[in-house]
């Protein structure tokens, strides 16, 4: 895979393995008497005998994905809407058991999403605490960041508006303090799900910007976006899944022309380069 | 560029034992394995500020909303007790016999809600909270233990609204009135370990939230929180033998017992069962330690599937 990635030191580390992912999500409730009480009853009788007949379905969500990220890079990962992007972004970060295969991982991967341990009904003060203590961070650390994170949010540029509770925010307000607080922490490897479609471009540029930080303070990052210009803003590989299979894993140019070929999108599309045949990665 | 769209062409993909090689040459490790026991208290000591700013904000955006503010959480059990002393004191009238009856049926309806609140809400923490824990990676005893202190907090503003209707009964001050440290003590522990059993469970099965209401009704109807257990014996001679030590050395009962005995002047030692301190402890023990290794033992599974 070394041919993948442009060399930035002479040694790379890796910071991610996946080898042989499998993922697999069992649905209760599907079928078999559309969620009555008595197929209730018969689902729990009937647990060991079979699967199916008890309406537990299987979605195979990751088809045996491999790849190794090294540190110091920013991958894109991108595919149709379920196509196991975010799926996949889970089980690195371990909240996801793997069926088949196992991922390795330098460090514990952290998902951008501070929100759930927020509280609407607190100011966003504490929600700064709050969250940063919830990430790991410890007193100091919060105190020490803490306005770095309220001027990157931007939340007080219109009045002093740090100080009210959360459930008065707007939707873009709420969104680009949950980034700042989530992006406080110097994380070794920092996976983010479509963070960046909120707040407004002025927003977006900071945190792309922040992206880019995060990547030289030794970090990997992965991103998952349906927005292919902020992939190609930040990112310098990427990686193509469709229908849970890694179809195409090469510089970010490469794939998202194939990618763009494929959904037909010609949007924001620059002008071609020519450069090598991309790798395509196995995926089966 | 020509690639067939539905199958991907079978290039040279690294070979499986390369990727673990490689792994395990870097020192890398395994993602979303459970930590071992002495590793698990570690994380979860380091999280220690967390669980508590945790718990502060939960109990404070709880009536954030309401006008009266943080001032619902002195009048909820002042309430309760109202609503509580109307039916068994004045309308079935269990206090007779009973003295100081309105501090000893406060005291128990007190210190019954917290075991109860934080069993209830234990037997929720990871089921309610499924977005926090995929989300974020901590020590998930984190949750209960969060929860349990939130009642903890909870019931220290009850205790302040205990100290005046002592003080308003004539109960006077005294210095047992420190015993009620060390059993708020073991109390939260015996709380803490249950809640982690019961967030286990509903984490499984999260049925047992709809089950657990009644459970803890019918416990706390045996365990003597309206009514003195050594009375109602008094009054039923054909009670087998057993009935009273059990009834008494049930861990709701005897943290309520050992309370009324730190606070009331007129509960005497006599009514305690005997080792009473060794049995609050036991219970803290077992339940303590037991539903922390119980929670331990799962850590890898919750907010999964």
């Amino acid at each position: 895979m070394a041919e993948n990635t442009p060399d930035i030191t002479d040694e790379k580390i890796p910071t991610v393995i996946a080898d042989g992912v499998d993922i697999v999500y069992r649905v209760n409730g599907t079928g078999g008497g559309r969620g009555s009480a008595t197929a209730a009853l018969n689902r729990m009788l009937r647990r060991k005998q079979a699967e199916k007949a008890a309406g537990v379905r299987k979605v195979h969500a990751v088809k045996n994905v491999s790849f190794v990220a090294y540190r110091g890079e920013a991958i894109g990962l991108i595919g149709t809407n379920g196509s196991g992007k975010s799926t996949l972004l889970k089980a690195v970060a371990g909240l996801l058991p793997v069926e088949n295969g196992r991922i390795h991982t330098d460090g514990q991967p952290s998902l951008l999403g501070v929100n759930a341990a927020l509280m609407n009904d607190l100011t966003g003060e504490r929600n700064v605490y709050l969250g940063g203590l919830a990430m790991g961070m410890s007193r100091e650390q919060v105190k020490e960041r803490y306005q770095e994170i309220v001027d990157f949010s931007g939340i007080n540029e219109k009045g002093d508006f740090i100080t009210l509770p959360m459930r008065t925010y707007s939707s873009g307000m709420a969104a680009r303090l949950r980034f700042s607080i989530a992006a406080a922490k110097d994380h070794d490897v920092l996976l983010i799900d479509e963070a960046l479609a909120t707040g407004d471009a002025a927003f977006r540029k900071r945190s792309e910007a922040r992206i880019r930080e995060l990547r030289k303070h030794a970090g990997t990052v992965f991103l998952v976006s349906h927005n292919n210009k902020s992939i190609r803003d930040t990112c310098d590989r990427v990686l193509w899944l469709e229908r849970g299979e890694l179809r195409m894993d090469g510089p970010t140019e490469d794939v998202l022309q194939e990618y763009e070929a494929f959904t037909g999108d010609k949007s924001d599309k620059p002008k071609p380069r020519p450069k090598a045949k991309p790798k395509v990665a196995a995926a089966s | 560029m020509s690639q067939v769209l539905d199958t991907p062409p079978p290039t040279s993909a690294p070979a499986e034992d390369d990727l673990a090689a490689l792994a395990a040459h870097h020192g890398l490790s395994v993602s979303g394995a459970r930590p071992s026991l002495p590793e698990y208290i570690r994380q979860l000591w380091a999280r220690r500020h967390f669980i508590a700013a945790f718990s502060t904000a939960k109990l404070t955006s709880q009536y954030s909303q309401a006008k009266l503010g943080q001032v619902w959480q002195v009048m909820n059990p002042l309430l309760n007790a109202a609503v509580y002393f109307l039916i068994f004191g004045v309308l079935l009238g269990t206090k007779k016999g009973v003295p100081d009856y309105v501090p000893f049926l406060v005291t128990g309806v007190f210190i019954w809600t917290f075991t109860q609140s934080s069993i209830l809400a234990g037997t929720r923490a990871i089921s309610g909270n499924l977005g926090l824990v995929r989300a974020l990676h901590f020590p998930r005893a984190a949750l209960p233990i969060s929860f349990c202190l939130q009642q903890l907090q909870q019931l220290l503003f009850s205790m302040c609204a205990l100290v005046v209707i002592l003080l308003c009964f004539g109960v006077p001050v005294s210095a047992s009135w420190v015993l009620a440290i060390p059993a708020l003590v073991l109390q939260f522990t015996f709380n803490a370990g249950v809640s982690m059993i019961m967030a286990r469970f509903g984490a499984k099965t999260p049925d047992i939230a709809q089950l657990m209401p009644f459970v803890l009704r019918t416990w706390m109807y045996v365990s003597g929180v309206m009514w003195s257990i050594e009375h109602l014996a008094a009054k039923h001679h054909n009670w087998p033998s057993w009935v009273v030590p059990v009834l008494q050395a049930n861990p709701a009962a005897v943290y309520i017992d050992l309370m009324r005995y730190a606070l009331i002047d007129s509960f005497h030692s006599s009514q305690l069962p005997h080792h009473v301190w060794l049995i609050a402890t036991g219970w803290a023990l077992l339940a303590g330690v037991g539903g922390f290794i119980y929670f331990w033992k799962a850590e890898e599974t919750y907010g999964r599937g």
